[in-house]
């Protein structure tokens, strides 16, 4: 008889090295499709750490790009149970290929007659603008990595931050190749 | 599309009659009524677009909002209704019905609470990827939001568990999304898709006609189910076959929904490897056929477990390495390659690292390898085969499976599920609940033919079994059909023998009466120290209550009278039910304990029997004896 014992034991799915992943789907622009997304993901037990949703060029498909942290397994699961949503037309993880990924910030900062020039400075040298001014606070846009966002964040943080708002990642892949046109249609 | 179902391929007669009925169905936008006629609404395309499926039953509720449809029932007379007495019946007899028949089963509920009641039923036919459309009203549109009267977000709470669904605000939709429905629920992996529909798109006038197989698909661009394999994969499977000693095929319920169990036969035959299966995988093979190895997992025969723990190759088809299949996945065929064949490519790497992934349909992926394997001569295997059938004598021996049945008198569960299934040769459909019953049935039902065995295997639904079998009845008459409920799973739908007896469906019932919830005794004997809580379960006298419902009823305490009373059921008139009194403390061996591998089977088989001669000195309450602390 064949021992039963292992010599060694099987692995389970997935390196457990987690990391943040980019996804970008393409799904039919209709009603309810959000929900259907963002319930997957809930019922599946995967974190969603940012999504950004909008039409496309095409106004019957809108695009998502979502941000997720986990082993390689784990996201490759998400991406194959969403392209199982019907409403899903394309899935792609780009997140080792060739992109800009740029994030989208406005940022409220307290304001003084004396600090208004330094937090107009910092903003301008991290490619931020300020787009309200105003007695006690002032309004700065912010376009770039996350990273840089990040960085402009702290940097705004001494000066005291009244609201913030981020767009997440929103991604495009580098070259003249186009995720839309590999929809099938 | 190849896949199996009603509809028949492009080109065939078949298919230019269907088209034929598809552009007859609209008749002017007017419907020949009974008296006269009169403006084609959405129920008419309800039932339309039903028909041109080719589906024929509906199993339905009726409630305020759905009323239209059934207003316009009577004209649409190919169309059968069944009214059942509680929708979660309407939902698992449209899943026995598909199971049995391979087509798309239909059920019907109101808004509100007939919605809510279909739930469970949804849910079944999800995790065991059964075809349902699944038709639900909705209050009017202008009154979706405002907390109507029976209004609840229905596809809200449907979303998570069907494989789509849809509102449908106007009359113009439905035929449209009815054909997307039918097409979503059998094709790739199937599953069941809920269409809600307002009152105003039920009562609306409509011209809308009625699109054809390729426009449904047109206008699917998110929907393309792979179905054959990649030639490459297929290629080194051959070789891995033909590299192996020890393999093991474990088919699944995808080798049934494929319709490849001829394939699978081939593959085994030619290449000399023994089959098992998964609990839904039932079927794949006639169990008296010498590849046949047997039933695997938690409760799955020991030498098939064995087998699986010894194979250098296993070759799952159509089954999802799940958790009551694999035990502990770190000791799970610790020497196997595995290879894993499946429709949806989510289910590869998902619960098992798979050496080999396919991504296909079992069907198309078997024919595309069945060239490729090189014959194994027989005598090449001998050591292999002859210590299989070692194993396969030990295990069984062990079992009272086949040893007589019983000891001192006493009815045991097995006994009683072999002699059911030996009743109609082998050939009947069983249903099972779930618990102990749904082992026994699964392990000596001694199936000889595909979708014969009906049974909730992921979602594990208690009350399954008499509404299956009623789905079943229907589908398949040809065939009887068996619901083997316990007392647990039995008294939770049993209204529907009003339904059976109502609408003359001859579902025959074996009620295996331990007056306990079986499996819970079970796991609180064996898991939680015998700390027994709530498995003690009162029931009615069944034979009064057949009586009350009006079918005749034969209750069984002794081996020896078992046989007349199936022969006395079958030869009934329709419904019948056999109450059998069976053993109250015999367990399910062996048993996976949760958490632990496949080499850590509990087997009691083969001991001095203490199981089934009470001998755990658990709580002695005869639920039927008052004076015991019984029945009040």
């Amino acid at each position: 008889m064949t021992p039963a014992t292992p010599t060694t034991a099987r692995s389970l799915p997935g390196s457990g090295e987690e990391r943040r992943h980019l996804i970008v789907a393409i799904v039919n622009n209709k009603p309810g499709v959000l929900n259907r997304v963002a319930s997957l993901m809930r019922a599946r037990n995967f974190n969603i750490e940012s999504l950004a949703v909008s039409v496309t060029e095409r106004s019957d498909t809108s695009r998502m790009t979502l941000t997720i942290v986990g082993d390689e397994v784990h996201v490759e699961q998400a991406a194959k149970q969403l392209y199982k949503l019907i409403d899903v037309l394309k899935v792609q993880d780009v997140t080792d290929e060739s992109i800009v990924e740029h994030e989208f910030a406005l940022i409220k900062v307290r304001a003084t007659k004396r600090t208004r020039p330094e937090i107009v400075s910092v903003a301008e040298m991290h490619r931020s603008k300020v787009v309200d001014l105003g007695d006690e606070a002032v309004i700065v846009e912010a376009v770039g990595e996350p990273t840089e966002i990040d960085t402009l964040v702290e940097l705004l943080r001494e000066f005291g931050i009244k609201e913030l708002v981020r767009t997440g990642s929103v991604v495009m892949s580098r070259g003249s190749g186009s995720i839309e046109e590999q929809v099938k249609r | 599309m190849t896949q199996a179902g009603h509809v028949p391929g492009a080109g065939t007669p078949a298919a230019s009659a269907a088209e034929r009925a598809r552009r007859d169905m609209l008749r002017d936008a007017r419907i020949t009524a009974r008296d006269g006629v009169r403006p084609r609404i959405g129920a008419d395309a309800l039932c339309e677009a039903i028909l041109l499926q080719g589906s024929d039953t509906i199993w339905g509720y009726p409630g305020g909002v759905i009323l239209p449809l059934y207003d316009v029932l009577v004209d649409h007379p190919e169309l059968r209704h069944i009214l059942v007495r509680h929708e979660q019946a309407a939902s698992h007899a449209a899943d026995g019905y598909a199971r049995a028949s391979g087509n798309v089963g239909v059920c019907l509920g109101t808004s509100g609470p007939g919605a809510t009641n279909l739930v469970t039923g949804i849910g079944t036919a999800m995790l065991d990827s059964v075809p349902l459309v699944v038709i639900t009203g909705n209050v009017p549109n202008a009154l979706i939001g405002k907390d109507a009267f029976q209004e609840i977000d229905i596809t809200g709470i449907t979303l998570p568990m069907t494989k789509h669904n849809y509102l449908v605000r106007s009359a113009d939709e439905i035929p449209h999304v009815i054909a997307e429905a039918f097409h979503l629920a059998r094709s790739g992996r199937p599953g069941p898709v809920h269409v809600d529909i307002t009152k105003d798109a039920l009562m609306g006038q409509t011209t809308a006609t009625h699109p054809s197989a390729a426009e449904v698909e047109a206008g699917l661009p998110g929907y393309k189910p792979k179905l054959d394999g990649h030639p490459r994969q297929i290629k080194l499977l051959a070789e891995a076959i033909a590299g192996a000693k020890r393999p093991v095929i474990l088919a699944g319920h995808g080798v049934l929904i494929a319709r490849a169990e001829r394939e699978l036969l081939e593959l085994a035959r030619a290449a000399q490897i023994p089959i098992t299966w998964t609990l839904l995988g039932i079927g794949v093979i006639d169990e008296t056929d010498p590849l046949a190895y047997g039933y695997m997992g938690m409760h799955g025969w020991k030498h098939v477990n064995r087998a699986i723990q010894s194979a250098d190759l296993l070759i799952g088809i159509g089954m999802r390495f799940d958790d009551r299949v694999t035990g502990n996945v770190r000791t799970y065929a610790p020497k196997a390659k595995i290879v894993h064949i499946d429709i949806d490519p989510a289910e590869i790497g998902k619960n098992v690292v798979a050496d080999l992934p396919i991504v296909g349909d079992a069907k198309h992926v078997l024919d595309a390898l069945l060239p490729l394997v090189t014959k194994v001569d027989p005598t090449t295997r001998v050591d292999y085969f002859a210590e299989l059938a070692t194993w396969r004598t030990e295990s069984e021996a062990s079992s009272w499976h086949g040893s007589g049945g019983f000891r001192d008198g006493v009815l045991s569960a097995d006994f009683v599920v072999e002699r059911v299934a030996a009743g109609s040769n082998f050939d009947a459909n069983l249903t099972a609940d779930v618990g102990q019953n749904q082992m026994w049935v699964a392990r000596y039902g001694g199936f000889r033919r595909a979708n014969s065995h009906l049974s909730s295997g992921g979602l594990g639904t208690m009350g399954f079994a008499l509404p299956a079998a009623m789905g079943a009845a229907v589908a398949v008459p040809g065939k009887v059909s068996w619901a083997i409920a316990g007392d647990g799973g039995f008294q939770m739908t049993l209204q529907e023998l009003a339904t059976i007896v109502q609408e003359r469906i001859p579902v025959k019932i074996a009620l295996m009466d331990n007056k306990k919830l079986g499996m819970i005794r079970q796991w609180q004997e064996i898991v939680y120290g015998g700390n027994y809580h709530s498995e003690e379960l009162a029931g009615p006298d069944y034979l009064k209550l057949c009586e009350a419902y009006g079918l005749p009823a034969w209750k069984v305490s002794k081996p020896e009278e078992v046989d007349a009373a199936v022969t006395a059921a079958l030869a009934a008139d329709g419904p019948a039910l056999i109450w059998f009194e069976i053993a109250e403390r015999q367990n399910v061996y062996p048993m996976m304990p949760a958490g632990k591998g496949l080499s850590d089977l509990i087997d009691k088989w083969g001991d001095d029997g203490e199981d089934i001669t009470e001998g755990d000195g658990g709580p002695r309450v005869d639920p039927m004896d008052p004076t015991s602390g019984g029945a009040k």
